[in-house]
């Protein structure tokens, strides 16, 4: 799975791409935040608040309980401030 | 009819506008963004999703084009880095009639305020922040609901 991040969730984790495989026990958005925060101190800062992150499955928005389905792209981000 | 761009040159005003124009309509309500200069900051950078981004834009100008009677909808955005007073997202509308053209012209920034995919980094002095989302951009894109 491809893993996508934005803004300060891109900086804790220090890379903006990186090609993941989540175990079969992570079936959602939030599973995959809780994942992802033990995969180093970097992953652990950006997921620290899971109710500051927003995400999107194959470029479109999703709700945290979201399940992960067949995913190809999985983005996680704050909120958007655009415009 | 729909344009739609997400890009680091600057936004021509009287390109975009001519452009809308051009469509025949009796009236276009157009929308600019400014880089605020408050608190300080000296310079602004846009991040965004690719691919995403220009697919919520194209969404959002086809929701437009059912909802209202339109002749044009044009969303252009910039990203990279800017400073204080340069134009950072102009939408437009060209419609028959004014309040099509002015409502949809709303309704294209308080969405896309709440829907595309930006991030804007905030350059003061020496350190930057992250700009924080605000309620009042949630409500504003709700009226629309």
């Amino acid at each position: 799975m491809d893993l996508l991040y934005f803004a300060w969730v891109r900086e804790r984790i220090g890379t903006g791409q990186e090609r993941l495989d989540p175990p079969e026990a992570v079936v959602n958005i939030a599973d995959l935040i809780g994942w992802l925060a033990t995969l180093s101190p970097g992953h652990a800062e950006a997921m620290r608040e899971p109710e500051r992150l927003r995400a999107a499955i194959d470029q479109r928005f999703v709700p945290l309980d979201a399940p992960l389905g067949n995913a190809r792209e999985v983005a996680l981000f704050p909120p958007v401030t655009g415009g | 009819m729909i344009r739609v761009s997400v890009d680091s040159a600057p936004i021509e005003l009287s390109v975009e506008v001519a452009a809308l124009e051009e469509r025949g309509a009796g009236g276009v309500a157009t929308f600019t963004g400014l880089v605020r200069g408050d608190d300080g900051v000296t310079a602004l950078e846009l991040e965004h999703y690719p691919g995403m981004t220009e697919a919520v834009l194209i969404d959002l100008a086809e929701a437009a084009t059912s909802r209202w009677e339109l002749l044009g909808v044009t969303i252009v955005h910039r990203v990279g880095i800017m400073t204080p007073g340069e134009r950072i997202v102009f939408v437009g509308a060209a419609a028959h009639h004014r309040r099509e053209a002015l409502d949809a012209c709303a309704y294209l920034i308080d969405r896309l305020k709440t829907d595309a995919p930006f991030w804007k980094r905030e350059q003061i002095g020496e350190g930057a922040r992250w700009v924080e989302a605000r309620a009042s951009d949630g409500d504003a894109a709700g009226r629309w609901l």
